[in-house]
């Protein structure tokens, strides 16, 4: 497998290597501009660990969310066959591309007191704004996509012959999903909730607009570091290196588990294309 | 080997240019100052000066220098001013690193002092405004704000800086001297952001200065308070140490801390005493 | 009729109506994109007809068009569907995965793990209850795929050219298999393999373009074809019989010596099967070759392309028309058919 041919021209190394070295030295200049005897008492000051408390609960709530909203999302987005269907995942899939600051006025005049159903909400006793459900909401905004995105090119390559034969094997649909659809795209719903969860991790700008910055309550590590900026250059500092720790703590770790579990699944399960078969009952069936 | 040899080459100075021009577009486009640097130098001593003059200033100066900017280019025909606007903090940290700016004017005097110190200023800085701060409500005022005092009732939602930008500072002071605390809801990190709070009406009340109520115009009502003068917060203005125009720079800030600055300011709110 | 499936699909040019009596095992042949898989979609639930009905036992799987918009989810049909390929669940162990019907239908999970050991030995996979599908052959996976089909305890057994994808020697283990556990079953088999629908089927329907061209016992198809499709795999001599240690012993006592790819074990029943063309025509044992050499009394000539197909009961020959005016061939009259060992192909069935 190693020694294969590979077929990548040499100088595709030349700007590989240009492309690594403009990712990675940022982070090595973040590293170099560590002011480490005062890194612990830094990052361990009571605001920066709320801060990354408060980060660390309302991404997993966002995740938790994102999963709750996109899983079904995702499938009928990757199975459903209905009008508007392409229009629905463009919508969908808006906030990857949104700049987070118009995600968070978009929230204000659906959330706020003064929003669509915001005025609905405060009637009811239930106020958004400036609350950490504000920044669960505006963190699940912009990493659903991720969810969503992820989850449904799995249930695409994982194509539905499985669902098809556990129905026929009298599965109701409801089975069908919890025992063979959902543990057949596993992996690419484990991928998608870490991609969610470091999405969330790093959000600032929806929450900045949305939610507000108060210490214990909205005020994420993203939005400490933008504050302590104005004063201590160097815990600004610390703390980016803290959430750069974090986020590939999360990355990588999740990269190791999926990966390795999507191998064990295509190796169980081949999907090799036949020749000769030209109808079999078990294609994708346009209706 | 050749061709894909020469289409690195390419690629690689492309790229080199057109991040080079991305450069000389951003703020304070230190290309164009220093093109203009050659006119003004040469010249005899009395000639007027021209060129492209770089100008670093707090974002709560925005309106004022911007028309304050249009006049010295009216007065001074040839000159052209690029005008910056950020947190004075963000300021200080880009000259620092630095930019091309050939004037800076701060929100406070602790931000200059910063570069004061580092040596990168020519010559001291001036005062040449002061602001305060100032209740802004929603133009209804749901709350029934009449008073700083107003802002401590239980319910308010009253949303102020933080205690590291200088709004937020400055509210810190006004607490202290007048014994309310307050309970904000929020503290961000830019007046613009309480006054979007406000405007926007998820907010019954923030602090921001009596500069920022003016401009946002009736989409907030202002209500002065006289705790404010407790924290007066002073703008100082200077020419940057690096600055390839100094002559210029010193006409500009002539102009700012002159009889014409201080009608502008005025109007605006600032305290030009 | 216990199975009474009618469906038009006009985008595809679909027009077939099938019925099925209890017990009854239907071989659906015809060439690639005839309707052979888009028949058994719309038996399992999985495509839409425009119009049509279909109904097992009185009970209504769907009825469509005329005001009728009837249509049973393929979870309630009982009309279990085993693919070419075996499409074992990944995620669970052989056992699961045959137990996944009963589970499904409301068995609980001993009980449904009981039902799965049994089909499992019934397949002979017994052994292998407790391995992921990611370790099995081809051939094991589909057997187990058999198990978890029968283990939903379908009232009618879908397979779509359920050996195509396994090699030369998983298939005929499968095909005995098959055989077994089809007979008195209700099922409907998709193949390219006339020999399939021989040793699997009761009757027969060829499908061309959409369309039934062809029906009728499968004996009775092969022995006198109208379809283009049918006379094409007409052709084959296929003899049943006994397994002997070299070939396969037919009932009227002729030994065919041929190729096989199975052990033989003598005794077994078993086909020989051998194209016309490997087959010359002589008018005495001239050769004295002890094997594969049968006389026969000739029924018919007639033009078959430009060789002229002689045929002797079952058995044809194809030569070429100077060869057959040459020895004088006539209908009634006696000759030998001599077949090459090489082109005998011997099925253990």
């Amino acid at each position: 497998m190693r020694h294969g041919y590979q077929g990548i021209p040499r100088w595709i190394y030349v700007l590989a290597a240009a492309g690594a070295v403009f990712v990675l030295l940022p982070l090595a200049a973040v590293v170099a501009k560590v002011n480490w005897p005062q890194f612990l008492p830094l990052v361990t000051s009571e605001s920066s660990l709320t801060a990354l408390g408060l980060s660390l609960r309302t991404a997993a709530a966002s995740t938790a969310l994102c999963i709750v909203l996109g899983v079904p999302l995702a499938l009928v987005l990757a199975r459903g066959q209905f009008r508007g269907q392409r229009l629905l995942r463009s919508f969908v899939l808006l906030p990857l591309v949104l700049p987070p600051v118009v995600g968070g006025i978009a929230l204000l005049y659906t959330f706020g007191r003064q929003g669509l159903l915001g005025r609905s909400l405060e009637l009811a006793g239930i106020q958004i704004a400036f609350s950490t459900t504000a920044v669960v909401l505006a963190q699940t905004f912009v990493a659903l996509p991720f969810l969503v995105v992820s989850l449904e090119g799995a249930l695409r390559s994982a194509g539905s012959r499985y669902e098809a034969v556990a129905a026929t094997l009298g599965a109701r649909p409801t089975t069908v999903l919890r025992r063979v659809t959902l543990p057949l795209v596993l992996p690419g719903l484990a991928s998608g909730a870490v991609l969610s969860f470091a999405r969330s991790l790093g959000e600032f700008g929806a929450t900045l607009t949305f939610a507000g910055s108060l210490q214990g309550v909205t005020r994420t590590l993203p939005l400490e570091i933008y504050l302590q900026r104005e004063t201590d250059a160097d815990a600004a500092v610390a703390l980016s290196l803290l959430l750069v720790a974090v986020a590939v703590a999360v990355v990588g770790l999740s990269y190791r588990g999926p990966g390795a579990a999507a191998a064990r699944g295509s190796g169980a399960a081949p999907r090799t294309p036949r020749a000769g078969s030209a109808e079999p009952a078990l294609e994708p069936v346009a209706r | 080997m050749k061709l894909p040899r020469r289409l690195t080459a390419l690629i690689a100075a492309a790229t080199v240019s057109i991040v080079l021009a991305a450069c000389a577009g951003a703020p304070g486009s230190g290309a164009g100052a220093a093109s203009g640097t050659g006119g003004s130098t040469s010249g005899a001593g009395e000639a007027k000066p021209t060129g492209t003059l770089t100008v670093f200033a707090a974002a709560s100066l925005k309106a004022t220098f911007t028309k304050l900017a249009a006049e010295f280019e009216a007065a001074n025909p040839g000159t052209k001013v690029a005008l910056s606007f950020a947190g004075s903090s963000d300021l200080v940290t880009q000259i620092s690193q630095g930019a091309p700016a050939d004037v800076i004017a701060s929100a406070d005097t602790k931000n200059m002092a910063k570069l004061a110190d580092a040596g990168l200023l020519d010559g001291p800085a001036r005062n040449f405004a002061t602001n305060v701060l100032a209740i802004a409500v929603p133009p209804a005022n749901p709350a029934s704000i009449a008073s700083f005092a107003d802002l401590a009732r239980p319910g308010v939602r009253v949303v102020v800086c933080a205690g590291q930008v200088p709004c937020g500072a400055a509210a810190a002071a006004v607490e202290k001297s007048t014994g309310v605390t307050l309970k904000p809801v929020s503290e961000e990190s830019s007046v613009t952001d309480v006054l979007g709070k406000v405007t926007s009406g998820e907010a019954d009340a923030g602090l921001v200065y009596v500069t920022d109520v003016k401009t946002a115009g009736d989409k907030v009502k202002g209500i002065p308070f006289a705790e404010a003068g407790q924290a007066v917060n002073t703008y100082p203005i200077a020419t940057v140490g690096a600055s390839k125009n100094k002559d210029l720079a010193a006409a500009f800030v002539a102009l700012v801390t002159g009889a014409a600055g201080k009608k502008v300011l005025g109007d605006a709110g600032f305290g030009t005493k | 009729m216990s199975v009474r499936i009618n469906a038009a699909i006009a985008a595809r040019g679909f027009d077939v109506s099938v019925t099925l009596a209890p017990g009854e095992t239907l071989a659906v042949l015809g060439p690639n994109g005839a309707g052979k898989s888009t028949l058994l979609s719309v038996m399992a639930g999985l495509l839409r007809p425009d119009t049509g009905s279909g109904e097992v036992d009185g009970r209504v799987l769907f009825q469509l068009g005329a005001g009728a918009n009837t249509w049973t989810a393929p979870h309630r049909r009982g009309t279990a569907l085993l693919a070419q390929e075996p499409l074992l669940f990944p995620h669970l162990s052989v056992l699961d995965n045959v137990a996944f019907g009963p589970r499904s239908a409301g068995v609980g999970k001993v009980a449904s793990r009981e039902t799965a050991r049994r089909w499992l030995a019934e397949v002979d996979a017994a052994e292998l209850a407790s391995r992921r599908p990611g370790e099995l052959s081809g051939g094991q996976a589909q057997r187990v795929a058999v198990a978890r089909a029968l283990a939903a305890d379908p009232d009618v057994l879908l397979l779509d050219e359920p050996m195509a994808a396994l090699d030369i020697h998983a298939a005929p283990l499968l095909r005995r298999l098959l055989k077994r556990v089809l007979a008195g079953r209700r099922a409907v088999i998709v193949t390219h393999d006339i020999l399939d629908a021989y040793m699997l089927a009761d009757r027969v329907i060829v499908l061309e373009e959409g369309r039934i061209t062809e029906e009728g016992p499968v004996r009775e198809v092969l022995r006198r074809p109208r379809s283009r499709f049918a006379a094409g795999l007409a052709g084959l001599n296929l003899v049943a019989g006994t397994v002997t240690a070299a070939g396969v012993r037919s009932a009227e006592g002729l030994e065919f010596a041929g190729q096989h790819d199975d052990p033989l074990v003598p005794g077994q029943a078993g086909v020989a099967a051998f194209p016309p063309s490997a087959v010359s025509v002589f008018l005495s044992e001239a050769h004295g070759s002890p094997r594969n050499s049968f006389r026969v009394r000739l029924t018919d000539l007639e033009p078959h392309g430009d060789q002229i197909r002689v045929r002797a009961g079952d058995l044809s020959a194809d030569i070429t028309p100077a060869a057959s005016a040459d020895l004088g061939l006539a209908p009634g009259l006696e000759a030998y058919f001599v077949v090459k060992a090489a082109a005998v192909s011997i099925y253990p069935a």
